[in-house]
């Protein structure tokens, strides 16, 4: 299969190349050196409407398509994977307003994110939830016209920079993954506190957070579908983006490897350039090849997503887990292929390898997605 | 020893790779405990042990800090071992017993900017001075314990022989006028250990700093690198049983499914072979016996296995594995530095194929 991108979607992607390699691939090293949120690129990519790809024109946006998405994401992923969360996530915290807001609540919520005056959030993780996404504890009691929130969510990506958060709460504790609902949560009128940021190995410049809810009102007016359908519609939010977390992935091992494959051109001993050496060679055939399946399976993945194929979370799953476990192998061995250079802070690839590792690890560890697409196998 | 590495050393270890900052506390207690002089003789104020010890020795610190191991490893193998095997009477008796107590650490300066896996072509230039001496003229780069070491073995060219055979080994004290520290790199793993370049100016050195003849120095780093390959191996061990040891706790205390239990498992059967391939090739050399081919497939075997484990470990752990200051996520960085220091993995494959391809 081969992937005929829309003249559209490739106007797209070559503005954001550009940008890329002009604002953001020389601000990467930086960005990850003092592990802060790059507010400075936030605002290119509203200014030039990439906050806008998640969105359908109607309600602000340029896109709203799973591959244009993907497509964005990969080439932001390539100079800076920390710079590409801004896009993921902001597609992410989205979803659950396109897949199960009304339409006044997509014409309400949407617009300010697709200008980029806000950025999204998506708060489901918890302390002592995880992979096991149905034991969450955040409890959402309803009161007359609104609800009152309580609890800790754990590991959110820009919780700490976002405007609009969408939370996953219990509105009836007692019924396990039923008893879930969506909430959206806006900064001005229902404020969250955060607890700390956490320091991790990589995407350093992407604020992960600790989110604290306390006595937080929220209108009933933002509750996303109907109570008890918010578990579901987590899951049918993270079909979606997954594909966009291989896009990632994606980017950072193209972004290695475009680097090393430069590099052994130019990185001569024993008199020759090393690219010269057959075991070289081989490592190269291997990356590339593995780079180039997974472009397939995460474009793949991204059609179903927008033609809303019936097997789509178990090819989103694939896409996630292949694409990701190969990012971590290839930048690996694109360290390798520098040698010492690999694996000092003057070169990128080893802030990419880093980079590489959470793509195994967020939205569903790889161990969730076999579990994933085991299931869909023997249903 | 494991005893003082769990102690001493690996409460350490979080601090050190967090601040960047050199285990001197960690160091000192190796040298109280005899560790800086395993490999040499008590005549010369060592232990007088075997390569496995050594193996053993590295393993069990690299268990609780990686950075520490890698230090007192290069110290021990390729800083100390060549004046060992290669100095004569005098250069033993001088330099052995300070490099045993520990008042001395050593280091190994064969790397250059344009000269990594293709050692023989390296360009620092030891030329003969009026008074029968030598002065040293070059850069070294990728040079462990730089800075903190009061001795470099350095190899540079004498006279105008290219390649290998114009190669010779010097030893280099650290307060040798014209001998600078040149840029400290920072890496993705091994925080504790210094790794920089050594500038070389107009370093005047007697010949009784040469060690060997001149022209033996390529042979001399050779034969270094052999039996450092054995404590990268043990370093490799450790940093792999740390992390297959951290990922069995942290299952027991959360609860496990089959999948991660696979996981474990081939963890633990990687570590195992890998542990009795690495103590192969050390009794080999301790025995006497060839095993440079030995000691690769060690390295490589080891190195690799320890990368894998530690991937596998973190995604074992999961996002709480990859917070800065999580052993998890250290042990990923830290590994990664074994698949290229004391030759690349790509030349473990040279040597061990050329081994196996050797004609007779």
């Amino acid at each position: 299969m081969d992937f005929e991108f829309t003249a559209e979607q490739v106007a797209i992607r070559d503005t954001i190349r550009e940008l890329v390699q002009d604002r953001v691939a020389p601000r990467a090293a930086e960005i990850d050196a003092r592990a802060e949120y790059p507010e400075d690129i936030e605002k290119l990519f509203a200014e030039n409407g990439i906050l806008g790809i998640p969105f359908p024109e109607e309600y602000g946006g340029i896109s709203g398509s799973s591959v244009t998405i993907c497509m964005g994401i990969e080439e932001i992923a390539k100079a800076c994977a920390s710079s590409s969360l801004i896009l993921a996530v902001q597609a992410l915290g989205s979803y659950p307003i396109l897949v199960a807001g009304t339409e006044e609540q997509k014409k309400r919520l949407c617009p300010p994110l697709a200008s980029g005056e806000k950025v999204a959030a998506y708060a489901l993780s918890e302390p002592g939830s995880g992979s096991d996404a149905a034991a969450m504890k955040t409890r959402a009691k309803r009161y007359g016209n609104e609800y009152v929130l309580n609890g800790t969510k754990q590991f959110i990506t820009h919780g700490n920079v976002a405007g609009t958060l969408v939370v996953f709460a219990k509105t009836e504790p007692g019924n396990g993954a039923k008893g879930i609902s969506a909430f959206v949560l806006e900064k001005e009128t229902s404020p969250w506190a955060v607890a700390k940021l956490e320091h991790k190995l990589g995407i350093r410049g992407s604020p992960t957070a600790q989110i604290v809810l306390e006595d937080v009102k929220v209108p009933v007016a933002n509750r996303l579908g109907e109570e008890g359908a918010g578990f579901k519609l987590a899951l049918a939010v993270l079909d979606r983006s997954r594909p966009g977390i291989g896009a990632q992935a994606l980017g950072i091992a193209e972004g290695a490897f475009a680097y090393a494959l430069n590099y052994v051109k130019e990185r001569h001993q024993f008199g020759q350039a090393i690219a010269s050496f057959q075991g070289i060679q081989f490592m190269l055939a291997d990356i590339a090849t593995q780079i180039e399946a997974a472009r397939h399976l995460v474009y793949l993945a991204a059609t179903k997503v927008d033609a809303k194929a019936p097997d789509l979370t178990k090819t989103a799953a694939m896409a996630k887990l292949f694409a990701s476990d190969m990012a971590m192998r290839v930048t690996t061995d694109c360290v390798q292929l520098l040698g010492g250079y690999g694996y000092i802070a003057d070169y990128p690839v080893e802030r990419m390898m880093r980079d590489a590792k959470i793509t195994q690890i967020y939205e569903g560890t790889n161990q969730i997605q076999r579990v994933v697409i085991a299931r869909a196998l023997l249903r | 020893m494991r005893e003082l590495a769990q102690k001493v050393v690996r409460p350490l270890a979080a601090e050190v790779d967090r601040e960047h900052r050199f285990p001197a506390e960690a160091v000192k207690a190796a040298a109280e405990n005899g560790l800086m002089g395993v490999l040499i003789p008590r005549e010369h104020g060592g232990a007088g042990l075997d390569a496995l010890a050594f193996a053993i020795c590295i393993e069990e610190l690299a268990r609780a800090c990686a950075s520490t191991a890698v230090i007192v490893d290069v110290h021990t193998s390729v800083g100390t071992e060549p004046i060992l095997l290669f100095g004569d009477e005098e250069q033993r008796r001088r330099w052995l017993p300070r490099l045993a107590s520990g008042e001395l650490l050593g280091a190994f300066a064969l790397s250059e900017p344009g000269s990594g896996s293709d050692a023989a072509s390296l360009t620092t230039a030891a030329r003969r001075n009026g008074d029968g001496g030598y002065v040293l003229n070059g850069t070294k780069t990728f040079i462990t314990n730089a800075g903190r070491a009061g001795l470099y073995v350095v190899f540079a060219r004498t006279g105008s022989v290219e390649r290998a055979s114009g190669v010779t080994a010097f030893l280099v004290p650290a307060d040798a006028p014209g001998l600078r520290v040149g840029q400290v790199f920072h890496k993705m793993g091994l925080h504790g250990s210094p790794t920089g370049e050594i500038v070389l100016e107009d370093v005047a050195l007697p010949t009784s700093n040469r060690l060997g003849a001149e022209g033996e120095g390529f042979n001399i780093a050779m034969r270094a690198l052999d039996s450092g390959r054995i404590g990268i191996s043990g370093q490799a061990l450790g940093i792999a049983q740390a992390a297959l040891d951290e990922a069995r706790a942290l299952m027991r205390e959360r609860g496990h499914e089959q999948g991660d239990d696979f996981t474990l498992a081939d963890m633990a059967a990687r570590v195992e072979s890998a542990r009795l391939l690495a103590y192969h090739a050390a009794w080999l050399c301790g025995a006497g016996r060839k095993f440079t081919r030995e000691a690769s497939m060690s390295k490589l075997h080891c190195t690799d296995t320890a990368m894998q484990v530690a991937i596998d470990a973190l995604q074992i752990a999961g996002e709480d594995g990859a917070i800065d200051g999580s052993p998890f996520e250290r042990h990923v960085r830290d590994a990664k530095a074994l698949q290229i220091y004391e030759g690349s993995n790509q030349v473990q494959r040279i040597v061990i194929a050329r081994e196996l391809l050797r004609a007779g």
